[in-house]
């Protein structure tokens, strides 16, 4: 019974075999990115020779570079819609439409993509749009924003709302009250917020491939249809990139929110 | 440096008119109410604090007192009452528009910000100059003995430094009144004690106005020169603690402050300045004419149980009954040692009990009762409250 | 409260601009989908017949919608592979949800037994590969699946099989998939409601005699059940409309709603059959959606 509470040989089971359920086929594909054998049975040495390959595929590059300008500005632009949803929602009280405001905000969090993407685009067909970067960004937004809506809302939930009491009684309006305490409080959310926008754009393919028009393919796009035709050993070096791209903006997020924390007073927007 | 701190709120700038000198109350409450949905938190509460003064609202949770201060601080609007600042209604005005400040409950410490700019957030708010802010920090710091820890963070601060932050920077602006709402909560006895000294202390030498909020009757008899028992949105009595002690106006309030002995019973005559009284529990008792007249109908006799004397036998001389008049026999029911004090219960033979706080006066118990010794409980007429049951 | 008051006239300020976008990319497309459900099919571009023409007026509007008719739903009722897609997409939710449960719960279990500084690390270890994209964790799998793949070599190695065994286009390589992908949208609200539970409790039912199945099942299990059931609808919803892991990974033979409204929208460019699809699995999955908004709205909406 005193085991318990302690940590039991089960636990540390389930907790190892789960870590590695979720890490290896992701770390096998990353070292088959380096495998110089056309054959992913042969592991024939250490090479780039497929990274090589990528950089000279126009379309791809192509494919990654529209992917990557969508994902920033569907990215920024839903962390500022998605960070005022979550400012209404948690500090508007009852407004009229509240319920549809905050229906409309958790749905598209488990609806289905087929279904996202597909009333979308007919959208966009009805008002006659261009598809292409600005409907796959506008489409990406509208399903990025309620992530952010959510990250921000949970931590302006917890946050103690006697602070914003003390800034007010400190002579602060409401306003300046939010921008000066509240706002710095809820910044590493938001941060966090952008980079799951960012993810989640740079890794849709559902409604990316029903909102983008023809000539304008975003990489998950191509990637699928490569996928399609079989393993080819690019795409694990496509993959790799992407891996540690988005690695590399976790990295970078962390450490610059780490770095304004522990920044002293000068890092208060006054 | 910080003995020349003026009183006025560096935000209005309002002239030296101390209300006090002309009579009128720095702060007065009229028929103040707050209802939440159905529950009527605060229900026609009017009260003048004078400037200068320490005021306690003093109550159990729930009794609408911190309401009542979140109505002055400007964070609630009362549904009914006016409250004046100064002679000016407050009520419609915002809270950063308030020459009042408040030190929060949990401190609300910003935790972003280091120590010297929560200080001087107030202050960059009301647009005081760079160099006029930095003084006043460096006054504020000195005054609350936070020196050396200006650059830290609210987290790397131990309660005891955090709550002297709060302090700082609700003083900081000079407000006309500070409104503390449990200031103290968080804080273990010991600091608690030593806080409690220390702002005593502030407040005399600022001279600000102070009312602090807390459900802790020992913090404020100790603290305040005045206090506000609330109970259920109403104020039961307003009086200075010896007042509160001595002549509570209800039973409730009675057993609120302090122990207490209550017995009920029945008016039964006068005798000049005595009532005599019948008690079921323990028999006929006299006590001094109470100074609010009371109804010839049931009464309550209070005796706080320092008041109870106890002795082996009765007094036989004149005198010695004339004071013991009220002597009720009995045997000690049980025996409470606290150091200081010892607290004996008493089971009477009229059946009911009452308690005696004996005070420890000598280190060996010579004198001290033990448990089923027969007693004589005994106390004066002048010694007893008499309550309107 | 009125502090609250206070802030929530600029609040509600905050809300218009997110509101009037989500009323336009979110709502809005919805009437589209069902206007175009039940128009015509047409040889065009876009492929169906204008239900109605705003500009035209009302008259003209009128007669469209005496136009309108459900030829397209009658279709998904009466063709056997419509239906079939239904029930086969709400059994793989089933399953695979059961299956996300019956894996992620010890692994939640086991993270909020960790001492509290492991915590932390766990979780992160554990969001990690969801920031990874979707269709790059699937393609790892078909690289270790296919014939020539990782999971067959082992398995010769071993002599556990004579022959390359085939995993790829088999329903097993799609659950494998689901659950791969999934599995942290299972695990994180079940270590939330597992990492808030007070040890005391447990401690208590053990102290008050239970043997530790007992305590589980008696105490941990009932208390956990509000991250059980964020954690099923989290799951199940999505499943239940997935297209990519069955696209690439199960047979063709038999396929899940996701897919035919896929087929029909880009391959047979049947937009007004598509769009009724979607209708009929936005009605099939209404049910578990606002279930899950509630819960939702109370997680985050709490201590109002």
């Amino acid at each position: 019974m005193r085991k318990l509470s302690r940590l039991s040989r089960f636990n540390i089971a389930a907790l190892t075999l789960g870590l590695a359920f979720l890490y290896l086929p992701i770390l096998i594909l990353v070292i088959y990115s380096f495998n110089a054998s056309r054959l992913v049975t042969v592991w024939g040495g250490w090479s780039l020779r497929w990274y090589h390959e990528f950089f000279n595929d126009r379309a791809m590059i192509e494919a990654a570079w529209m992917s990557l300008r969508v994902a920033v500005s569907s990215a920024t632009i839903a962390t500022l819609l998605g960070t005022l949803a979550a400012v209404a929602l948690s500090r508007g009280e009852r407004f009229r439409g509240r319920t549809l405001f905050s229906g409309m905000l958790y749905a598209p969090l488990v609806m289905p993509e087929v279904i996202t993407g597909l009333s979308l685009l007919l959208l966009f067909v009805a008002l006659n749009a261009e598809r292409g970067f600005w409907t796959v960004t506008i489409a990406h937004t509208t399903l990025t924003m309620c992530f952010v809506a959510v990250v921000v809302q949970s931590r302006l939930g917890s946050l103690d709302r006697s602070l914003e009491e003390a800034a007010m009684d400190l002579g602060c309006d409401p306003v300046r009250a939010f921008l000066s305490v509240t706002l710095p409080l809820i910044a590493p959310a938001i941060v966090a917020g952008w980079m799951l926008a960012f993810t989640l754009s740079l890794d849709d393919l559902v409604i990316a491939s029903f909102t983008t028009g023809p000539g304008s393919a975003t990489l998950p796009i191509r990637i699928y249809s490569e996928v399609r035709l079989g393993v080819k050993p690019e795409i694990n070096a496509i993959c790799t990139l992407v891996i540690a791209l988005i690695a590399g903006v976790i990295v970078i997020a962390s450490l610059a929110s780490k770095l304004s924390s522990s920044q002293g007073e000068s890092a208060a927007p006054l | 440096m910080t003995d020349v701190l003026p009183k006025t709120h560096a935000a209005t700038g309002a002239a030296d008119g101390d209300p006090a000198a002309a009579g009128q109350p720095l702060l007065r409450i009229e028929g103040v109410a707050k209802t939440f949905g159905t529950f009527r938190a605060v229900d026609g509460v009017s009260l003048d604090i004078k400037a200068g003064e320490f005021f306690a609202l003093l109550g159990p949770s729930g009794c609408g007192k911190t309401t009542l201060l979140r109505m002055l601080a400007g964070f609630e609007a009362p549904d009914e009452g006016r409250i004046l600042l100064g002679g000016k209604d407050i009520a419609s005005t915002m809270p950063h528009e308030r020459p009042i400040n408040m030190m929060f409950q949990n401190y609300a410490l910003f935790p972003h910000l280091s120590v010297r700019d929560n200080i001087a957030f107030g202050l960059k708010r009301a647009g005081m100059a760079r160099a006029d802010i930095a003084t006043r920090v460096a006054e504020m710091v000195a005054l609350v003995k936070l020196d050396g820890l200006e650059k830290r963070k609210p987290d790397q601060l131990s309660g005891g430094q955090r709550q002297r932050v709060a302090l700082a920077r609700a003083l900081a602006r000079r407000p006309q009144l500070l409104l503390l709402d449990e200031p103290l909560a968080a804080l273990d006895k010991k600091l608690r004690e030593s806080t409690q000294a220390e702002l005593m202390e502030l407040q005399r030498r600022l001279g600000m106005t102070f009312i602090i909020v807390t459900h802790d009757q020992e913090e404020a008899m100790t603290m305040a020169s005045r206090i506000g028992v609330m109970k259920s949105g109403k104020l039961a009595q307003v009086a200075s603690p010896r007042e509160l002690y001595e002549g509570p106006r209800s039973r409730w309030i009675a057993e609120f402050v302090g122990d207490v002995n209550v017995f009920d019973g029945e008016f039964k005559l006068r005798d000049g300045h005595r009532l005599v009284i019948a008690t079921r529990e323990a028999g006929t008792l006299v006590t001094a004419e109470p100074r609010e007249p009371v109804g010839e109908t049931r009464l309550s006799v209070a005796i706080r149980p320092e008041k109870v004397k106890l002795s082996r036998r009765a007094p036989v001389s004149e005198a010695g009954r004339e004071t013991a008049i009220n002597s009720l026999d009995g045997v000690i029911a049980d025996i409470c040692y606290l150091g200081g004090t010892t607290t004996y219960r008493v089971k009477l033979d009229t059946g009911g009990t009452v308690q005696a706080s004996v005070v420890n006066s000598a280190r060996l118990d010579v004198d001290a009762y033990s448990v089923n010794q027969n007693v004589v409980a005994w106390f004066t007429p002048d010694d007893c409250v008499v309550l309107q049951s | 409260m009125s502090s609250r008051r206070i802030f929530a006239r600029p609040a509600r300020f905050a809300a218009i601009t997110p509101y009037v976008w989500m009323v336009l990319f979110f709502l809005v497309p919805f009437a589209f989908v069902l206007k175009i459900s039940l128009s015509q099919t047409a040889i065009a571009q876009p492929p169906y017949d204008p239900v109605f023409d705003l500009t035209a007026g009302w008259e003209t509007l009128k007669t469209a919608l005496a136009a309108l008719s459900i030829d397209n739903f009658r279709l998904l009722i009466s063709d056997d592979i419509y239906v079939f897609a239904y029930v086969r997409s709400l059994t793989v939710a089933v399953t695979a949800t059961a299956l996300l449960l019956l894996i992620g719960y010890p692994i939640a279990y086991g993270m909020a037994r960790l001492p509290k500084s492991w915590q932390a690390v766990a979780m992160v270890l554990v969001i990690v590969p969801f920031w990874t994209s979707f269709l790059i964790r699937i393609y790892a799998w078909i690289n270790i699946l296919q014939h020539d793949g990782l999971l067959n070599q082992i398995l010769l190695t071993l002599h556990l099989v004579s022959q390359p065994v085939v995993w790829l286009s088999t329903d097993s390589a799609m659950y494998i998939g689901i659950v791969y992908s999934y599995l942290p949208f299972m695990i994180l609200p079940l270590y939330a409601t597992l990492a808030k539970m007070e040890p005391a409790l447990e401690e208590a039912a053990g102290d008050l005699g239970a043997p530790p199945w007992q305590v589980f099942w008696l105490v941990t299990f009932p208390l956990s059940l509000p991250g059980v059931g964020a954690g099923v609808l989290l799951c199940f919803i999505p499943i239940v409309g997935e297209f990519v892991i069955p696209d690439l990974l199960a047979g063709s033979n038999s396929l899940m709603i996701g897919q035919t409204l896929w087929l029909e929208f880009f391959t047979n460019k049947d937009w007004p059959v598509a769009s009724a699809a979607a209708i009929v699995l936005l009605v099939v999955l209404l049910a578990p959606l606002l279930l899950y908004e509630r819960l939702q709205k109370r997680q985050l909406e709490q201590g109002r």
